[in-house]
Order: structure tokens, then C-alpha cells, then sequence
């Protein structure tokens, strides 16, 4: 079995991609200085009263821009379609973008419905407007599509904790030694300093983030949303209180409280159960406070309806807490529906109580503005209570900047698990977490690179897709 | 003004109480004890042994009194054996005679910040070296980060849409995506692997300690600096955008004034009073990325410091560390408060 290299038989295409990448590069110079130093295109009003602007170098620039900018685009899809076609023949790039085949597929599917149907579907179908927000949202579904995907074992191409001998700090493209039929034949992207794939690494380890990150950032913001709306609608005293208790969390620095949080001597006294036997609790007095105040005055809906929900939420929360062998051990075996790993839900846990306090005083503003509002007089002159006020008018109205923020807080959230990673807490010390992967590669990283950049990339794309797609998000909803 | 400080003042030290107890009862739960008695003791302690080493050291009492001793406002304990006196405040066991010469109050009031058990050293010795150091790497920071956000952010917000605030945001965008931990690996991967050789600059910053130089110390300056500065320049971009959109800004562009004497005379200082509250905020945040980058490049600072203590439950030392971040902390953020009423003329007059 031959190496692989980078881009095996397309590599008629690198200089041609160098060539796109160096106009692009000087076209955006070009197009930067010629904005700054020639002035505005002269606007001349024809006689017919239409306006016609001439195409000076501004223009021009502007344009050449676009091209060359289309051209990269275009010579990096060419990679991947001949990559998905010809597979490693295409080098390691190739081979890649053939794992990725699933992927591929559903984002196109995705985005195809998505536009096709964008008008239809409020402000998610605002996004495929703004081109900013596009790019955000591909970067944000490829890894979590690599996370779902990479769950079901179809991208992976080895077992993502097995060590093969022979196969340590190996280069990309290595072929794998002693591979037998039906094994995949390379070690794409090399093998870590414990002889395991780093490619298989890096995809199982989008899981971790695509599973925990989201979930941790509606934890927090359920939390932050219960005690922010009446912190700021009630004011006083339970304002301040509540402030000084979000305050005194915020000034905590984080590292040092993952520190305190996540050594398992303080898991052994409990201390994250009881943590997470409190946080947890708040999405099931969010839900039942606000289908209580919608459905109060009809009896007859409203008590199924609550019985029902609270009932299913409630066996939730506690299969949720209660794990055996941990301080908080209250469901019987045959009713706990799941059980967290072990670290994991210190992580949560801990995760979720960083963020809450921010949530809780962004929650609070937003409040504070808008209960001056004409509509929430309005309601209060109906004679609406103070928690349908706060939960079906105030909160609605909040939803824009909320959304942007929930973007922005799982790429935060996202940073937060990969520091955990790194600093080695609460995830064992096995786990294929991106954070995790770059403490171990950086040790070595002077001599070999392969296994610390793959992770701190994949990091770094999903982050800056998150940041991205709220700046879209943020856009667009300004818009109306 | 003046109350509006004794207020804050009040606020912060009563904030500062409650994270400081939060922090010795955390270190202070029975595992982490157990575990400072075996590290202290041996390993093979039985649990009475345990029981009994704590009980001598003091650290069987309740949490509130243990708590009020490191802070001197309660006497500190004494035991008396056979053999003479130990107690908080005396080194080793004594005899009754000099026990009772000795301060009765040894807390971090009274300047007794304790005794490290890692690095067997007086604590505030190890913290004043630790934080000259980090203090120093943070000035650094300071002076690559501020001036290098504020161009960025107001260049930016000049011209609302125009390229050079595209491609600006853009960059701004792309360094707050990028976590310490992330860029720091990139940095090194390229810039001093031999794998890449270009090796321009030092992996690591030991040797910038003693003798720092462009070559070992810029890397860790840079990295913290790129992480806090996209969002900085994002927030100058957003109040500059403001500041340009407002009248007094059409008045003086319509009455002929040069667009880089409205930028530098009439934009400027009022596009900066936001800006001066998110980087006293922004402070909290370079301690985390001290703490990374520390680690990274193993820097022997504050945050170095703070990772050994926690790794190591080195009590006294950890509670040191926290004391200091969380003054830090409060301090800036008084300071922003301040600030922000006094660059306000609006805040400052009414």
C-alpha cells in the first residue's frame, strides 16, 4: 500500500487554487485601498430624471473581488466532487471528502429545501438572505452532521480508541499496518502518540460538543430566563438579590471554579448532584409556569395539559439526577430511563451554572426596556398577571437579541467544554473531545503537528460558524 | 460620587467575603482534607488516622469558626499535648511559654497568608513573584491589545459597509471564534516547530522569566491579545458606527470639515467612553487566558500558580489565588463603573 499524499492525482489543481487564492488576496487589497483613497463614483442624473453611476476603478475593484473570490469557491468544490468521485486516488483530500459523503448529501438536501421553501419558514428562512448567515449555518450543520453521522459509525474509518502498533505519530496518508479486509487502509489524517486515528478522533469528537454544547446553552438560558424576567419586572428587592448572587458567580474566574467544581474529590462529596439537582429543576418551573398562565382560565385543558407535561418532565429530571452509586440515588433502577457518564454531567453542570448569570442579566435588561412598553400596560390594564405578562408578552418581544445570543453562547459554551478538555477536567481522560485531543497533540507539537491541528481546526470552524450565523441571525432580524 | 464609591465599596468587600467562603468550603469538604492529610502524612493512612492528623491540625473545627481564623477575625486554635503547644500561629510544637507570647489572631488580615504545602514556601512570597510575573505579561498584553482594537474597531466604524470595515469585521469575527488554546497551538505549530521550519520564535516562555525577548515572549502576548481584542474591536466598531450616524457629526460635515479632522476632533473621544468600560471588563477574561496561555507556554505565573494549587488541593495557596482574581476582579469593575460616570459628561453633571 503506497502513502497517501495530500491531493494524489487532482494535484493539477494546486497551483491553479494557489493562482485564485494570491488574486483573491491582492483583489481584496486592491479593493480596500481603491474604497479608502479614490473618491466616490460620480452619480450624474440623466435627463429623463434616472440616476447612472460610471464604473470607475472602485467598481471595478469591487468586482474583481467577487471573481476571484468565486473562482476559490469554485476550485475548492472542484476538490470535493472530484475527491467524493474518485476517493483516495484524489490523496488524503479525496479520501476525505468520500468519508464526508453523508454529510454532503444532507447539507445539500438542507439547504436545498431550505431556500426552496424560505419564505415560508419566518425568521430561519431570513438567514438564507444574508450570505454571512449561509456560510455560519453550513459550518454549524456540517459538524453537526459529522456529529450524528460520525454517532452511527458512517464517516469514521477506525475505532476512534483502538491502538493499532506501528501506527505511532505516523504522518497523514500512512497506510495501515497489518490492515486486513475490510479495514479501512489509511490512517487519514496520521495517528496520535497512542497509535489511534486522528481522523476517527476528530469526528467522534464533534459528538461530544454537538451533544453536550447546545443542550448546556438551553439549560442556561432556561435558568437565566426564569429569574431574569421577574428580577426585571418586579425590580426591588428580589432585583438586587438576584443580581448580587448573578454578580458574585460572574466574578468568579471560570478556570479556577471548573477547578473547584470538577476534582473527584468534590464529586465524591456530591457537591455537582446537588448543583445539578437545583439547575435542573428550573426548565420544569419554566414549563409548567407558562402553560399555567396561558391556560388558567380553562380548567379543563389546562389540567391534563399540565399533568401530562410536568408528569413527563418530571420522570425526566429525575433519570436525569438520580445516578447510582452518586450522592442523589432516588429513582429505582427499572424507572431510570438513562444514565449520564460519569463526568459528563459534572460538565453540564458546570457549564450551566457559568452561563446562567450572563443569560440572567441580558434577561433582566431586556426586561427592564420593555415592560415601559404601551403593550404591557395594555395587558395590565386587562388584568393579565404578572407571569402572562412576563412570559407571553415581555418574552416574546425579547426573542431577537435572545436568539442571536443563544448562537453566540453555544460557540462560548463550546470554548468553555474544549478548556475543560485541556485543562484535563471531567472528561476521561480516553475521550475524543476536541479539547481533550489538543492537550494531548500539543505536548509533541514541535515534532509532530498532525495530531493537535485537526481538532484545534475543527474547533475553531464550528466556533467561527456559530459567531457567524448570529451575525446573520442579527442582521436580519434588525431588518423588520 | 462619593457614596456612590463607599457603595460600591461596601458591595464589592461583601461580594468578596461570600466568594472567598465559597472557595474555603469548597477546599475545605472532608475528601479534599482527607486527601491534604494523606499527601501531608502517608498514603496509607487508616481513616482514624486521618481523623486524628486533622483533628491535631486544626482542621476538624467548624467551617464558620476555620473560616474566621484565615481571615483574623478569631483567635487562632491552640492544642496542648504532652509534648508542648501547636497551633495555628506557632511553627511547629512550642512550649506553653512561648505559645503564649505568640499573636493570638494569624489570618490574611493581619498579613499571615499561610504556608504552601506544594512548594513548601510562605504563600505571599510564591503569589508577589508569581504575580510580577503575570503582572508583567499582561502589561504587554495591554499595550499590544488596546491600541491594536481601538485602530481596528474605528477604522472600522468610519465608513459603515464600506470594504475596509468588512474585511476588518471579518477579522475581528475570526479572532474572537478562536479560543487561546486553539490559537496558541496554531501559532506554535507554524511558527517554532521544526515541522514547519520556519522557527522564528521559542515554543515556550521559561526563559522569558529572567530575560524576556521578543523571540520567547511575543507569542504568548500575542495569543492572549488576539482572543480579547476581537471583542473589543467589535464593541469601538459599534459605538464609533453610532457616534458617526449621530447630528453634531452631519453638522460639522455639512459646515466643510475634513472627514479625518471629524473622525480624529469630533468622533473619537465620544466613540471611546463604550469602549474604555468593555476593556476594564475584558480583564476578568485575559486572567482565564492568562491561565491557558501560562500552561501553554509554561510561563510560570499567576495562572501556573492557580493550575498547581487547584491540581495539588494546596489549600492556603488556592485560597490565596482566589482572593487575588477576585480582588482583581471587583476592582476593575469598580474602576469601569467609575470610569464610565466620570468620561460621561452626561452621567457626570446631572
Amino acid at each position: 500500500m503506497e502513502p497517501l499524499t495530500w491531493t494524489g492525482s487532482i494535484a493539477f489543481l494546486n497551483p491553479l487554487l494557489l493562482i485564485a487564492l494570491v488574486a483573491c488576496a491582492a483583489s481584496i487589497l486592491l479593493w480596500i485601498l481603491a474604497s479608502t483613497i479614490l473618491p466616490a463614483e460620480q452619480v450624474t442624473v440623466n435627463p429623463d430624471g434616472s440616476l447612472s453611476q460610471g464604473r470607475g476603478p472602485r467598481a471595478l475593484s469591487g468586482m474583481a473581488t467577487q471573481y476571484a473570490f468565486m473562482a476559490v469557491v469554485v476550485l475548492a468544490l472542484a476538490y470535493l466532487v472530484l475527491g467524493i468521485v474518485m476517493g483516495p486516488k484524489a490523496g488524503i483530500i479525496g479520501a476525505m471528502s468520500q468519508r464526508f459523503m453523508p454529510v454532503w448529501v444532507s447539507l445539500v438536501v438542507l439547504f436545498a429545501a431550505s431556500i426552496g421553501f424560505k419564505r415560508n419558514l419566518g425568521l430561519y428562512g431570513k438567514l438564507f438572505d444574508s450570505p454571512v448567515g449561509m456560510i455560519g449555518f453550513g459550518l454549524v450543520m456540517f459538524w453537526v452532521f459529522t456529529g450524528v453521522f460520525g454517532a452511527m459509525d458512517l464517516i469514521v474509518t477506525h475505532d476512534p480508541l483502538s491502538q493499532v502498533s506501528g501506527m505511532k505519530n505516523k504522518v497523514p496518508g500512512t497506510p495501515m499496518r497489518g490492515a486486513e479486509e475490510g479495514d479501512y487502509a489509511w490512517y487519514l489524517l496520521g495517528g496520535d502518540n497512542l497509535a489511534r486515528d486522528v481522523f476517527s478522533r476528530m469526528v467522534k469528537g464533534a459528538l461530544v460538543v454537538v451533544q453536550i454544547a447546545p443542550l448546556a446553552t438551553l439549560f442556561a438560558f432556561m435558568v437565566g430566563i426564569t429569574l431574569g424576567l421577574p428580577a426585571g419586572y418586579y425590580g426591588g428587592r428580589l432585583d438586587t438579590f438576584l443580581s448580587f448572587l448573578a454578580n458574585l458567580i460572574l466574578a468568579f474566574p471560570v478556570i479556577l471554579l471548573f477547578y473547584l467544581l470538577v476534582t473527584p474529590e468534590i464529586i465524591a462529596t456530591g457537591v455537582p448532584n446537588y448543583m445539578a439537582t437545583v439547575l435542573f429543576i428550573f426548565p420544569i418551573i419554566f414549563v409548567g409556569v407558562l402553560l399555567n398562565s396561558r391556560y388558567y382560565t380553562q380548567p379543563k385543558i389546562r389540567n391534563p395539559l399540565l399533568v401530562v407535561v410536568l408528569g413527563v418532565m418530571i420522570w425526566l429530571y429525575l433519570s436525569l439526577i438520580s445516578e447510582a452509586g452518586s450522592k442523589v440515588d432516588v429513582l429505582p433502577r427499572t424507572l431510570d430511563l438513562f444514565d449520564i457518564p460519569g463526568g459528563i454531567l459534572v460538565v453540564f453542570v458546570s457549564v450551566v451554572f457559568v452561563n446562567a448569570p450572563t443569560v440572567f442579566r441580558i434577561v433582566r435588561g431586556l426586561a427592564l426596556d420593555i415592560k415601559t412598553r404601551d403593550y404591557v400596560a395594555a395587558a395590565q390594564t386587562r388584568g393579565e398577571g404578572p407571569w402572562y405578562i412576563m412570559l407571553w408578552e415581555i418574552l416574546p418581544n425579547a426573542r431577537g437579541p435572545l436568539i442571536v445570543d443563544f448562537c453566540l453562547r453555544i460557540g462560548y459554551t463550546t470554548i468553555l467544554l474544549g478548556t475543560l478538555g485541556f485543562f484535563g477536567l471531567g472528561l476521561p481522560p480516553e475521550s475524543p473531545d476536541w479539547g481533550s485531543t489538543i492537550n494531548e497533540g500539543r505536548k509533541l507539537l514541535s515534532i509532530y503537528l498532525h495530531p493537535a491541528l485537526p481538532p484545534a481546526f475543527a474547533l475553531l470552524t464550528l466556533v467561527l460558524g456559530l459567531n457567524l450565523l448570529a451575525d446573520g441571525l442579527r442582521e436580519e432580524s434588525l431588518k423588520d | 460620587m462619593g457614596l456612590f464609591i463607599l457603595r460600591r465599596s461596601g458591595v464589592m468587600l461583601l461580594t468578596a467575603l461570600c466568594l472567598t467562603f465559597i472557595v474555603f468550603f469548597l477546599t475545605n469538604l472532608f475528601p479534599n482534607l482527607e486527601k491534604l492529610a494523606k499527601t501531608q502524612g502517608n498514603f496509607r493512612m487508616s481513616d482514624e488516622a486521618v481523623v486524628s492528623w486533622l483533628t491535631n491540625n486544626g482542621y476538624m473545627q467548624p467551617m464558620p469558626v476555620k473560616y474566621g481564623q484565615w481571615l483574623g477575625v478569631l483567635p487562632g486554635w491552640t492544642i496542648e499535648a504532652e509534648d508542648g503547644v501547636t497551633g495555628r500561629c506557632l511553627t511547629g510544637t512550642v512550649t506553653p511559654e512561648v505559645a503564649a507570647e505568640a499573636p493570638r489572631y494569624c489570618g490574611i488580615l493581619q498579613g499571615d497568608w499561610g504556608y504552601s504545602t506544594v512548594f513548601k514556601d510562605e504563600v505571599s512570597g510564591i503569589i508577589a513573584v508569581r504575580l510580577g510575573n503575570t503582572g508583567f505579561l499582561m502589561l504587554c498584553v495591554m499595550c499590544l491589545m488596546v491600541p491594536m482594537a481601538l485602530i481596528v474597531g474605528v477604522l472600522a466604524g468610519m465608513k459603515e459597509g464600506s470594504p475596509l470595515d468588512r474585511s476588518l469585521s471579518t477579522f475581528s469575527i475570526l479572532t474572537t471564534a478562536t479560543p487561546e488554546y486553539v490559537s496558541g497551538v496554531i501559532f506554535i505549530a507554524v511558527f517554532t516547530s521544526s515541522a514547519v521550519g520556519l522557527k522564528w520564535f521559542k515554543g515556550t516562555a521559561t526563559g522569558a522569566m529572567e530575560n524576556p525577548t521578543f523571540e520567547n515572549f511575543f507569542l504568548p502576548v500575542l495569543t492572549i491579545s488576539l482572543y480579547g481584542m476581537g471583542y473589543i474591536a467589535r464593541m469601538t466598531r459599534a459605538s464609533m458606527t453610532e457616534v458617526m450616524t449621530a447630528q453634531y457629526i452631519r453638522t460639522a460635515r455639512l459646515k466643510g470639515v475634513s472627514f479625518p479632522n471629524i473622525v480624529l476632533k469630533h468622533a473619537l473621544r465620544n466613540a471611546l467612553i463604550a469602549p474604555f468600560t468593555v476593556i476594564m471588563l475584558q480583564i476578568p477574561w485575559l486572567l482565564n487566558g492568562v491561565v491557558i496561555v501560562e500552561t501553554l507556554f509554561n510561563y510560570k505565573g499567576f495562572g501556573w500558580v492557580l493550575v498547581q494549587a487547584a491540581g495539588n488541593n494546596d489549600i492556603e495557596l488556592l485560597l490565596a489565588v482566589s482572593v487575588v482574581s477576585v480582588v482583581v476582579v471587583l476592582v476593575t469593575q469598580l474602576i469601569s463603573d467609575i470610569g464610565y460616570v466620570y468620561l460621561n459628561p452626561r452621567i457626570r453633571i446631572s
